[in-house]
């Protein structure tokens, strides 16, 4: 993968300016036919799961306190798991976008809603909503790309260190929520700064309180108050709660990774973006910069209808019960304009994803020309490659890049 | 300090240190709850098994829906514990979902209070309305609707013993509330006469309701108020359009010969209020009046309304809370009609216009408060650009 305009054959190459304008003007279509027939049977889904949710986390709470016995530990660390994903994803990741805003209910509205994460809702509208969903796959401004820990483009500079990425994913995905906050207070970027003698901002430090209070409370509930209340069942009860937190960020960080990792997803280029884009070429971007998840009713429950990433990034605001109803629609758009429709069931994803990850671990084309039987002179390249200086880094660059492309 | 005087004081004191105690107990239990349920809080908990509590915020659940017309009905609401109560005459803010939306209304409490504590609405459809036909036409018993404590002014001063009701359409409402109060009706009819002389009041109230309508089926009450007239009452003195032609105020002195003995109460459209007001200034009698609907306005010039970080344009008729909601901002909203002050934002600068009354209020920053000027969203447009601050909390 690289960026959309230096591939040779560009996915847009043979769609004219008129084109976009035209795919821009039907997708507002379907969007406003949703808008339009918002009404009751949306306001009862949405507070169906709500109430779902809350049952299940009070039901599974208080079979915990029994977690003593091996049977009430599974049955309520597995409902207290669901519970919590479901709270993430359908719930909280939706109410969050504003896509419930409309039915004017206080208690379920973006401006208020709180949710089971270790990052405040204030700073994960800020940069999931505000910052990913406008600049949705471009490099150096979409810091989802990568999280800023990892290189998941051919076009980012590829050093010793990345071989490491597929240890900070793993990493990173037990510690979902953890990782998340720390990505949305930009930690990375203000350590950085500060060791350039940047002083972190009077913000930046309001919101790490801020944060810091939050995680305090998070952690209370679950590794303290509720072992407490369940007495003999201490120690287990804290291990459901490290289990049930361990399932929901393994399976929130599998499900996010699906949405614009795998393979044949575009990416932008800074440069390249007009900043006059228009609302076809936004949505142009939007459409080819994610991926689907296939699956049942089920799965796109529990992804909080990620699983339709690519129709959530055409309108975050739309509420998640519709995506299914408007995705054939987007498809067919997406065949009329000759565009691929990235859509595959959940282990494929996750695989082309991670593998995506190792791959990119490696200096480009690296793996591509790997074979068990020249493994050891491919090991030699890596070494030269991570030792080497910057001109015998590119040296052996061309070689691999040239190997590559007389293997395809 | 006497020894009396100096137990009672202890006594006080340990009295208010136990009563502290229960409290510090009560926090130190709430703070528990609280830490088990972040990020929610106990009531959004307690709220799944027990909506009308004490303590929840104020809702109530439909118990009944009953037609008094074609197009009106009767909702009866059994309202959560932390009820307070009403006087005869005052209205209530409900607010209920309908297509999965939050809205508000103000409408009359048609019944004085009552034995079971419910208490009652009575609502016309107003045709092409969202809310009123939704209530007469779809409602259903154990349905939750949100409600606010009673509010109005418009209720009896029992030092006024001759009284003159002059209703118009769904006017009568509050009327009706009051002389339930006054009259209780059961099946059996009007269980009048106890009730004004029983208690050993001065003087007997007299009663005369004159009360407009287009037509007499699309009355609402018509059944009570004829009981209560046939029952002697109320002298009911009806005027239809159909048969008596559209009402002229001028007639009031006819119909009512001693009008002017008679305290006025008064309520329907704003046509006729101000007619009303007129006529009664004309001759010093006392009027105390509630308006129910916004009546026709002329546009004004409209304007640029920045509120919530949005920056739209409006025209002279549109009201702020509608064009910021059509735009998307979450608005404190209540009864739609400017009688509940529900939705009132502070005008920081410039001007915008009472739909209702014409009247221009201009915010001028260095010279009006610098938290701005309260102005009611609902009944306001732009005259000119203005600023309302609103940061999309909700209420």
């Amino acid at each position: 993968m690289t960026v959309i305009t230096k591939k040779p054959d560009s996915a847009i190459a043979h769609l004219t300016p008129e084109d976009i304008e035209e795919l821009g003007r039907e997708l507002d279509a379907i969007r406003q036919s949703v808008i339009d027939s918002r009404g009751e049977s949306d306001a009862r889904y949405i507070r169906r799961v709500i109430k779902t949710q809350r049952y299940l986390e009070l039901g599974s709470r208080a079979v915990l306190l029994a977690s003593i016995f091996p049977p009430a530990w599974i049955v309520g660390t597995a409902g207290l798991s669901v519970a919590k994903i479901l709270d993430n994803m359908e719930i909280g990741h939706n109410i969050l976008h504003g896509q419930w805003d409309w039915m004017r209910d206080p208690k379920i509205h973006s401006t208020v809603w709180e949710w089971d994460s270790a990052s405040t809702a204030e700073s994960w509208k800020h940069s999931h909503n505000e910052l990913h969903h406008t600049y949705t796959n471009i490099i150096g401004k979409d810091n989802d790309l990568g999280y800023g820990i990892m290189r998941v483009d051919e076009d980012q500079r590829w050093t010793p260190a990345s071989l490491l990425q597929p240890v900070y994913n793993f990493v990173n995905m037990l510690v979902f929520e953890y990782g998340i906050a720390a990505y949305d207070l930009e930690l990375g970027a203000t350590i950085r700064k500060k060791k350039r003698g940047i002083e972190p901002s009077a913000e930046f430090k309001e919101n790490v309180r801020k944060t810091l209070r939050k995680i305090r409370k998070q952690a209370t509930k679950d590794y303290v108050v509720h072992p407490l209340l369940s007495g003999p069942s201490f120690l287990t009860t804290l291990a459901a709660n490290v289990t049930a937190n361990v399932v929901r960020n393994v399976w929130s960080h599998s499900v996010i990774m699906c949405g614009h990792f795998p393979e044949g997803v575009e990416t932008y280029e800074k440069a390249a973006i007009d900043p006059d884009e228009t609302r076809g070429e936004w949505y142009l971007r939007q459409m080819l910069g994610s991926a689907n998840i296939s699956g049942s009713k089920a799965m796109h429950i529990m992804s909080g209808n990620l699983s339709h990433q690519i129709e959530h990034h055409l309108w975050p605001d739309l509420p998640s019960n519709r995506y299914a109803e408007v995705a054939p629609k987007v498809q067919a758009l997406f065949e009329k304009y000759g565009l691929h429709y990235h859509a595959a069931p959940l282990p494929q994803q996750v695989y082309s994803a991670w593998h995506k990850v190792v791959r990119l671990s490696f200096p480009n084309n690296w793996l591509a020309t790997t074979r068990p039987s020249n493994l050891p002179s491919q090991v030699k390249v890596l070494w030269k490659m991570a030792r080497g200086s910057r001109a015998e880094r590119r040296r052996l660059q061309e070689r691999l890049d040239l190997e590559a492309a007389y293997l395809a | 300090m006497s020894s009396a005087a100096l137990r009672s004081t202890t006594q006080r004191a340990t009295s208010s240190r136990s009563g502290g105690l229960r409290r510090s107990l009560r926090e130190r239990l709430h703070t528990v709850v609280s830490a088990a349920v972040t990020p929610l809080e106990p009531s959004d908990v307690l709220d799944l098994f027990h909506p009308l509590r004490r303590g929840a915020d104020l809702r109530a659940r439909i118990v009944a829906v009953r037609a008094e017309t074609s197009d009106a009905a009767t909702i009866e609401l059994q309202p959560g514990k932390d009820w307070a109560g009403h006087v005869p005459g005052q209205y209530i803010r409900i607010g209920i979902d309908v297509d999965g939306r939050r809205q508000w209304r103000a409408y009359s409490l048609t019944h004085g209070p009552r034995p079971d504590g419910h208490i009652s609405i009575t609502v016309k459809a107003v045709p092409g309305g969202v809310v009123s036909p939704f209530l007469v036409h779809q409602a259903k018993p154990g349905t939750l609707v949100h409600l606010e404590q009673a509010a109005g002014e418009f209720v009896l001063d029992h030092t006024h013993r001759k009284l003159l009701f002059v209703t118009a359409g769904s006017g009568i409402t509050p009327v009706i509330g009051m002389l339930r109060n006054l009259f209780p009706v059961t099946d059996s009819g009007v269980l009048w006469d106890a009730a004004g002389r029983d208690r050993g009041e001065p003087k007997p109230l007299s009663i005369t309701v004159v009360h407009l309508a287009p037509s007499e089926p699309q009355t609402i009450f018509r059944r009570n108020l004829a009981e209560l007239h046939a029952a002697g009452a109320i002298n009911l003195i009806p005027r239809y359009d159909d048969t008596h032609g559209v009402f002229d105020v001028a007639t009031l002195e006819e119909l009512v010969p001693d009008l002017a003995e008679r305290t006025t109460y008064a309520c329907g459209p704003h046509g006729l209020l101000d007619a009303l007001e007129a006529h009664h200034a004309e001759r010093g009698l006392e009027l105390y009046t509630e308006q129910f609907r916004v009546g026709a306005v002329e546009a004004g010039e409209g304007g640029t309304l920045s509120i919530a970080g949005q920056t739209l344009e409006l025209d002279g008729a549109t009201t702020i809370l509608d064009a910021a909601e059509e735009a998307g901002v979450l608005m404190p909203s209540g009864c739609r009609m400017g009688i509940c002050m529900g939705c009132i934002l502070p005008l920081k600068e410039g001007a915008v216009r009472d739909l209702r009354t014409g009247d221009v209020t201009v915010a001028v920053p260095g010279e009006t408060p610098v938290a701005g000027l309260p102005v009611q969203t609902c009944i306001s447009a732009a005259a000119g650009a203005c600023t309302i601050e609103h940061k999309e909390r909700v209420r």
